[in-house]
């Protein structure tokens, strides 16, 4: 039944322009940034003298590619999430998903999945990108794969908070900005406390949780971060649904 | 006959607001039930809670004896519910968005695309398949609707306002096509349109500022309509005393120069002895018939209680 749901949308980003535009300029950014980092490593690489100053094909196309990829996602998601529930209030089109045979938990976690399963997509496409180096190059799958896999836990965190957001209003556009400006907030959070790496605030950033992956380490405490984060705002998103059905 | 469904004290209150009040109801299969009531008199609401999408502050609902708060998947899986606001992802077509609503549905694999031909067919839809559903007209919409509500065969068929909206041809034609599904299926359609439930329904329910107030058949409702009242056509007529010292007459009422309606007491009226009265008192009597007061009438008489 999730995977009805989750059917449902992946269909509905594609009958709609939304989501052909927003893989169409993600894609052409990867794109973009990955020409740049290949274009450039020569360049840098043979300007780099001492030895340590060198780095690997993977990591210095893999930073450029990663780096960017954090950061666009953090527009693209709220783009993509703020229609999954705001809309159906706004079209009045609950009663249908309420009145199937499903329940609540169901329609929220096959919503997180259509959109997480749309996201994998652009994920999928870089690492396959990124392979292509392959070709010329000997290079560390394991730091793509550690990337790769952080990069899905933290559009699934910044899809987590859009389906929140979408789920309290009924204007998409309002869902989008708000889920935004939290997801930023998160995101950087760790940069403004940088001096004091131990405080609470810097702790709970997802961006200091995603650096990890970004070296290449793929380590348990930080997915334990992202899952507890993901599961906490989709058992918001099924207590807000919840309160319609109680509350009315 | 089974009962599909039963409702017990039915309660809702949003806030300090009750907007149904220990309502209570049972339905059997193969039945229509109107639901009537004037605007906000918790119509609406009552079959949200029918269906699942708002809990009920008190009371319970049964859906062929299972209790949709205790089991609420298997309770949904036998109702089919068109809101007031059809709810239709307009970015599909119709075929598209009946084969989603058959997949949520729980219609096995196998049979979806039969289940869909046959929705299709039942609503007039056949032919439109492949348009999206946001170029269709209102009322091509609003089958859509009913399609999305019928297509898992459920046993009850919950329809808000269906026929609103929409043109006079299209209206006999849902209508048509509710009395058909309500042959197999049972059926609870709300509507403000009172003739409409005189067309379609088996039984009626008037409920009025979310209570209960009045619940039967058609034959009891017209019943109701019939009254005690007689329309009289007469050249000389008599002055109310003169009457009430015949008969029990509580009120007469002249309609214009020479119609006259006679209130009695009593729903049995003597007709007989009311003519030969008129016979010996030469009151020039030229028509008599009962008088029907006007579906209006009585849901105006019902409602303002």
């Amino acid at each position: 039944m999730i995977l009805n749901i989750a059917m449902k949308e992946i269909k509905s980003f594609f009958v709609t322009p939304m989501g052909w535009i927003i893989i169409a300029l993600i894609t052409a950014a990867f794109g973009w940034n990955y020409f740049i980092g290949v274009n450039n490593y020569f360049e840098v690489m043979s300007g780099a003298i001492r030895p340590a100053e060198r780095v690997g094909v993977t990591i210095y196309v893999g930073q450029t590619v990663y780096g960017s990829a954090s950061f666009l996602m953090l527009f693209a998601v709220p783009l993509l999430s703020m229609r999954l529930i705001s809309e159906e209030r706004r079209q009045q089109t609950l009663p249908f998903l309420f009145s199937a045979p499903i329940s609540i938990i169901e329609i929220v976690l096959g919503k997180f999945f259509g959109l997480f399963a749309f996201l994998a997509i652009m994920v999928l496409y870089i690492f396959v990108m990124l392979s292509t180096l392959n070709i010329w190059a000997d290079i560390d799958f394991g730091y793509l794969i550690a990337n790769t896999f952080g990069l899905f836990l933290l559009v699934g965190s910044f899809a987590a908070i859009g389906i929140y957001f979408s789920s309290l209003t009924s204007q998409p556009i309002i869902a989008a900005i708000l889920s935004f400006i939290f997801a930023v907030t998160l995101f950087i959070l760790e940069r403004y406390f940088a001096s004091q790496p131990n405080h609470w605030f810097s702790y709970i950033s997802l961006m200091k949780h995603f650096q990890t992956f970004s070296r290449g380490v793929i380590s348990s405490k930080d997915i334990i971060y992202f899952i507890l984060f993901i599961s906490t705002f989709l058992v918001l998103t099924i207590r807000r649904l919840d309160a319609d059905r109680l509350r009315g | 006959m089974t009962k599909t469904l039963k409702a017990t004290q039915l309660t809702r209150r949003f806030g300090p607001n009750t907007a149904v009040n220990n309502v209570s109801f049972d339905l059997s299969k193969g039945e229509v039930l109107g639901f009537l009531g004037p605007n906000g008199a918790g119509k609406s609401t009552t079959m949200r809670m029918l269906t699942g999408n708002l809990a009920p502050t008190e009371g319970q609902v049964e859906i062929c004896g299972i209790n949709i708060i205790e089991d609420p998947k298997s309770a949904k899986a036998k109702i089919g519910y068109l809101p007031e606001m059809r709810p239709l992802y307009k970015e599909f077509k119709v075929n598209e968005f009946l084969k989603i609503a058959a997949k949520l549905h729980n219609v096995p694999n196998k049979k979806i695309n039969e289940s869909i031909d046959t929705a299709m067919e039942k609503c007039g839809l056949t032919h439109m398949r492949d348009r999206l559903i946001e170029n269709l007209s209102n009322g091509y919409q609003q089958r859509v609707g009913i399609a999305q509500a019928i297509i898992h065969n459920p046993e009850i068929v919950i329809l808000d306002e269906p026929t609103v909206g929409l043109d006079p041809i299209q209206i006999r034609e849902i209508r048509k096509l509710i009395k058909d599904i309500g042959k197999e299926h049972s059926v609870i359609l709300s509507t403000h349109i009172l003739p409409e439930v005189e067309i379609v329904c088996d039984r009626v329910q008037i409920i009025d500022r979310g209570n209960l107030v009045f619940h039967g058949s058609i034959e009891d409702l017209k019943q109701q309509r019939r009254g005690n009242k007689l329309l009289v056509g007469m050249k000389k007529p008599p002055t109310l005393k003169k009457l009430q010292a015949l008969f029990d007459v509580v009120k007469l009422e002249k309609q214009d120069d020479l119609l006259h309606i006679i209130q009695f007491k009593s729903m049995d009226i003597d007709v007989e002895a009311f003519i030969k009265a008129s016979i010996k008192e030469k009151w020039g009597l030229f028509q008599i018939s009962p008088h029907i007061t006007s579906l209006e009438d009585t849901f105006v008489q019902l409602t303002n209680q």
